[in-house]
């Protein structure tokens, strides 16, 4: 898509909203390197334009679903940081309360259905969302996010199966970021691309490279914009890569350094977007300095609330198990 | 003035689910064979008729997909989803959405998101169905933290609990034996809840506690009957719901009687029996006039033959030898 065709507002918003995920996972990276946050750490450093392009055509009322590598969409869909930082920290004042860490920070205020430390395991829960928007006759929408991994999973296949036969708002966010952990993906499926499957169910597929954020933008716009004229679901994807491992410590013994470096350096969505609106005057190098300023200053806010915020009360431990209460035991201690 | 009919179990949970649906447009029913079919012991029988396929919707077989998708769509707010699982032992292919998903996510999201689902489904033996159709699981759902497990005997029970789940801001997992959807018994025309952790005695009785569930509670009334001819005075006693659990009303029937058998179709491992010896003997342990006894199937799969399966099945007469043991 051109970017005439998109307001100047939407271009910064996504220009900023990517150097913002990146400012923060690398941040990440050093707080879990000192030793300051722990448990399973997986970054969305390099994959930056997915998030963005598909969030840019979404409204705070419309639904999605995360996945392990979840501050990118948590971040682009409007997730409010400190809380997000105050998770990682295990704190109280934590988005959770330091009951979910990295793999479970969620924000139902702006409909962030949750990460997920299944893989796959959230995909029903977006077509669950997309089955009440239609009930209630509403027009939004509900996203799926998942890895490449997650497409050989059951809930995949009938996740989409369901919504293709209710026709429900939902579109899936295929994020081949071409390793399943480990495997690559030309040793997990035969096919060249997931969205090849969509065939399977009766919906639209497409895929996109997932490292350019006006394509991904435009392939989203259309299925997003599908979905809300009631024609149900699609299949998008977005071919991308993680600069960093799996999770923070990954040795990365199944790729190249070299490989790495090509990606990085060929591939960077966040350059690759920056050379378009600078070179269409959209963007100056000044604003470019003052942007990433910006992005670092409020993850440095953000810190700082995590690094001041109080451990969890202890009494904590036993709370928000359930909703209702009731006469019985309901959390047990002997 | 109260109309109060005999009608079966398995139309009490019809018009429990009828009556939320008609006030509730939230509630929506899921799973397979559910719609016009009315589902395969009849229990959502009318209701397809009655609200269209948007709101009674047959689903393909992914219970995976759909009980995820009533798991989604209730931690949306938009709708209060009754999923039914047309047999409790496939549970195994969707067990991630119950135990990592449904039962989770309100602890995980530090209490913001609420799981306002049902999962309907049966359980028990003695049809010849076998090992794969025939198991009572409860224990398995009992043992996670995060999910209501409900597991009602009788016709009036099944609708008031069946309403108050449905009306529960938590994920349910409601369990219906088999062999009690045909069973009638008296239930009021109008709707009445039955509050979720309240035990109910089945038979007061001043010797012998039995603690048992669903269809295991029949039984024992059945055994407590024939005993009272010899004197022999068998309290029977029913949690209704194994989560929350009314313990006190346990606890407080074994102080009175000193002596406990539970009646359990579980497994004997790791199970609702063993679950409320270690209550006993914890709570009660000075009370207690006897060893506690346990009744339950052996650790085997669950046999085809009915010869087999109703030696598989605990029967009155290893309930009455349990009692007689410990008199």
């Amino acid at each position: 898509m051109a970017v005439e065709e998109i307001s100047k507002e939407k271009l910064l918003w996504m220009y900023e909203t990517m150097v913002k995920i990146r400012v923060h996972e690398e941040r990440v990276a050093e707080l879990f390197a000192q030793g300051k946050i722990g448990g399973f750490v997986h970054l969305y450093v390099g994959e930056e334009a997915v998030a963005t392009g598909v969030m840019a055509n979404l409204k705070k009322e419309d639904f999605i679903t995360s996945t392990h590598r979840g501050h990118g969409h948590y971040i682009a869909k409007g997730g409010d940081i400190k809380a997000s930082m105050a998770e990682l920290f295990g704190k109280r004042e934590g988005a959770c309360k330091g009951k979910g860490g990295s793999m479970h920070i969620a924000d139902l205020d702006v409909g962030e259905l949750g990460a997920n430390g299944i893989v796959g395991g959230g995909i029903p829960h977006a077509v669950g969302a997309g089955w009440g928007i239609k009930l209630n006759g509403l027009d939004n929408v509900a996203v799926a996010f998942f890895g490449d991994g997650a497409s050989n999973q059951q809930n995949f296949h009938e996740g989409i199966n369901m919504a293709a036969i209710l026709k429900l708002p939902v579109i899936f966010v295929c994020e081949n970021n071409l390793y399943q952990i480990s495997l690559s993906y030309s040793k997990q499926q035969r096919i060249k691309s997931v969205a090849e499957r969509a065939k399977a169910y009766g919906i639209p597929g497409a895929s996109v490279d997932g490292q350019d954020v006006l394509a991904v933008y435009e392939v989203a716009k259309e299925a997003v914009e599908r979905a809300r004229r009631g024609e149900g679901p699609s299949l998008i994807e977005a071919r991308t890569y993680r600069f960093r491992g799996h999770f923070e410590g990954d040795p990365q013994v199944y790729r190249t350094k070299e490989e790495i470096q090509w990606w990085k350096e060929n591939k960077d969505p966040i350059k690759l977007f920056e050379k378009v609106l600078l070179e269409k005057n959209i963007l100056t190098e000044k604003e470019v300095s003052s942007i990433l300023e910006k992005a670092k200053n409020e993850v440095e806010a953000a810190v700082k609330f995590a690094e001041e915020g109080k451990l969890p009360d202890k009494k904590s431990l036993l709370e928000d198990v359930f909703s209702t209460p009731t006469k019985g035991v309901l959390v047990w201690q002997w | 003035m109260a109309v109060v009919r005999r009608i079966s179990f398995a139309k009490a949970i019809a018009e429990a689910l009828d009556y939320e649906m008609a006030k509730d447009k939230r509630v929506v029913v899921i799973g397979e064979d559910v719609g016009k079919y009315g589902g395969i012991y009849g229990a959502t029988a009318g209701l397809y008729e009655k609200y269209g396929e948007d709101r009674v919707v047959d689903t393909p077989i992914a219970e995976s997909g759909f009980i995820g998708t009533a798991i989604g769509a209730a931690a949306t707010g938009l709708l209060r989803p009754v999923a039914e699982l047309m047999f409790i032992d496939f549970f195994g292919v969707t067990m991630d959405q119950i135990y990592n998903q449904a039962a989770k996510m309100r602890y995980m999201f530090g209490g913001k998101a609420k799981v306002s689902m049902v999962i309907r489904t049966p359980c028990g033996a003695g049809f010849s169905a076998a090992a794969q159709h025939s198991q009572s699981l409860h224990a398995i759902f009992t043992h996670v933290p995060g999910l209501k497990v409900v597991m009602p005997s009788t016709p009036y029970d099944v609708k008031g609990l069946l309403i108050s789940s449905i009306e529960d801001d938590d994920p349910v997992i409601f369990i219906e034996h088999k062999g009690l959807y045909a069973l009638e018994g008296e239930v009021p025309e109008e709707p009445y809840s039955i509050p979720l952790g309240e035990a109910d005695v089945k038979r007061e009785g001043r010797d012998v506690t039995i603690v048992a569930t669903a269809a295991m509670v029949h039984k024992s009334l059945d055994v407590a009957n024939k005993l009272e001819k010899d004197g022999i005075s068998v309290e029977v006693v029913d949690p209704r719901s194994l989560v929350p659990l009314d313990e006190d009303l346990i606890v407080e029937s074994i102080k009175k009687t000193g002596r406990l058998v539970v009646v359990d179709e579980g497994y004997p491992r790791a199970s609702f029996a063993t679950d409320i010896a270690a209550i006993a003997a914890s709570k009660c342990f000075k009370d207690l006039k006897a060893p506690v006894k346990l009744v339950t199937p052996p650790a085997t799969p669950i046999p085809f033959s009915p010869a087999l399966e109703s030696e598989w099945i605990p029967s009155a007469e290893k309930i009455e030898k349990a009692v007689r043991e410990i008199l």
